[in-house]
């Protein structure tokens, strides 16, 4: 992408976050009642990310055996509740550890 | 009565800052995966201070997505800010002016929502800004140290680094699956059909930003019917 088109698409993405976060803390004085909108607004980051995070973590690593292997070491390693930091940094060695034997 | 003041701030944002600080580092490395240079790398984490909506953006960018795509994805992805904010708004004091409101509003993420959000009594901006500071600078220069570490670093290190933020996505949605019903039906849902979008001749054709978009307002609305949530529960995320 040519970097005045990256710059845009970069002044968009801040834009509009901006907007999401500052107009309810600014102007808004009132609670959400609506249960179905609360609903959503609390599944929604979960959602996302469960959308954002599959298939494509398959491709992640340049291999798909590897990032397969991290795939799975990493939800081990969540059922186990391990922090964030220390799922990541197992699933990063898991696929380096991968990458030399397969 | 005693008031939480900026020393108290600083003291709360400090471990914010260092995990932001190793997250960054990953979101810094991914940029420079996707041919990002490095201070647009930075530009991103410094305007945007946001882990989901930053990758989304970056993935957009790299398949050479559109605007009204960036619109639609930021809004899906943080929609939870609004809601953030709105519980916020009713903590501050009236050191927060209309001024102090515009401009601390942009530091609003789920863990610093999660810290104040849980004080007992209202704070004033001195306690807000001590608050954010660690983590914005944390945010920027781990993705400084990333961006760099991407474009010096071999090949088999930035790739097995690929797939940190994905691992740490996992390590937030799978702990909370395990015990509510209803996350588990988001995650399920969600992951099952994006799934079916990459893979389905008929739907791949779709641009990957989209179809995150359809697949989590999908996997949402029907998990916000089945399990609706009462009372005022409201937990941080990402």
């Amino acid at each position: 992408m040519p970097l005045p088109k990256m710059a845009l698409m970069i002044v968009v993405m801040a834009g509009v976050t901006y907007l999401i976060r500052m107009l309810p803390f600014a102007f808004f004085r009132k609670k959400i009642t609506s249960t179905f909108l609360k609903s959503f607004l609390y599944y929604i980051p979960y959602a996302v990310l469960s959308a954002m995070t599959f298939p494509f973590v398959l491709y992640s690593t340049g291999n798909i055996w590897t990032a397969l292997a991290g795939t799975v070491i990493a939800i081990i390693a969540s059922m186990c509740k391990q922090s964030l930091l220390t799922v990541a940094i197992i699933a990063c060695l898991s696929v380096l550890l991968f990458g030399f034997i397969i | 009565m005693e008031t939480l003041n900026f020393k108290n701030g600083i003291k709360d944002g400090l471990p914010i800052g260092l995990g932001y600080l190793s997250v960054a580092f990953a979101f810094g490395v991914q940029a420079s995966l996707a041919s990002v240079p490095i201070f647009m790398s930075v530009f991103i984490s410094m305007t945007n201070l946001t882990s989901a909506g930053q990758l989304a953006g970056l993935t957009l960018i790299a398949s050479l997505g559109s605007v009204l795509e960036m619109v639609l994805i930021q809004l899906v992805i943080n929609a939870r800010y609004f809601l953030m904010s709105i519980t916020l708004s009713q903590k501050l004091d009236n050191t927060f002016t209309l001024g102090h409101r515009l401009l601390c509003s942009a530091f609003v993420t789920d863990e610093i929502f999660a810290i104040a959000s849980a004080k007992p009594k209202t704070f004033g901006r001195n306690y807000f800004y001590g608050l954010v500071i660690l983590p914005y600078v944390g945010w920027s220069l781990g993705t400084l140290l990333g961006a760099v570490a991407g474009d010096v670093l071999p090949d088999f290190i930035t790739n097995a680094l690929g797939i940190a933020l994905y691992a740490m996505f996992i390590a937030i949605i799978i702990p909370p699956s395990l015990s509510n019903k209803g996350v588990f039906s988001a995650v399920l849902f969600g992951g099952a059909s994006s799934v079916a979008f990459y893979y389905i001749p008929l739907l791949s054709g779709l641009n990957e930003g989209l179809s995150i978009i359809i697949c989590a307002i999908l996997s949402a609305t029907v998990t916000a019917l089945i399990f609706p949530i009462k009372g005022g529960e409201q937990d941080a995320v990402t």
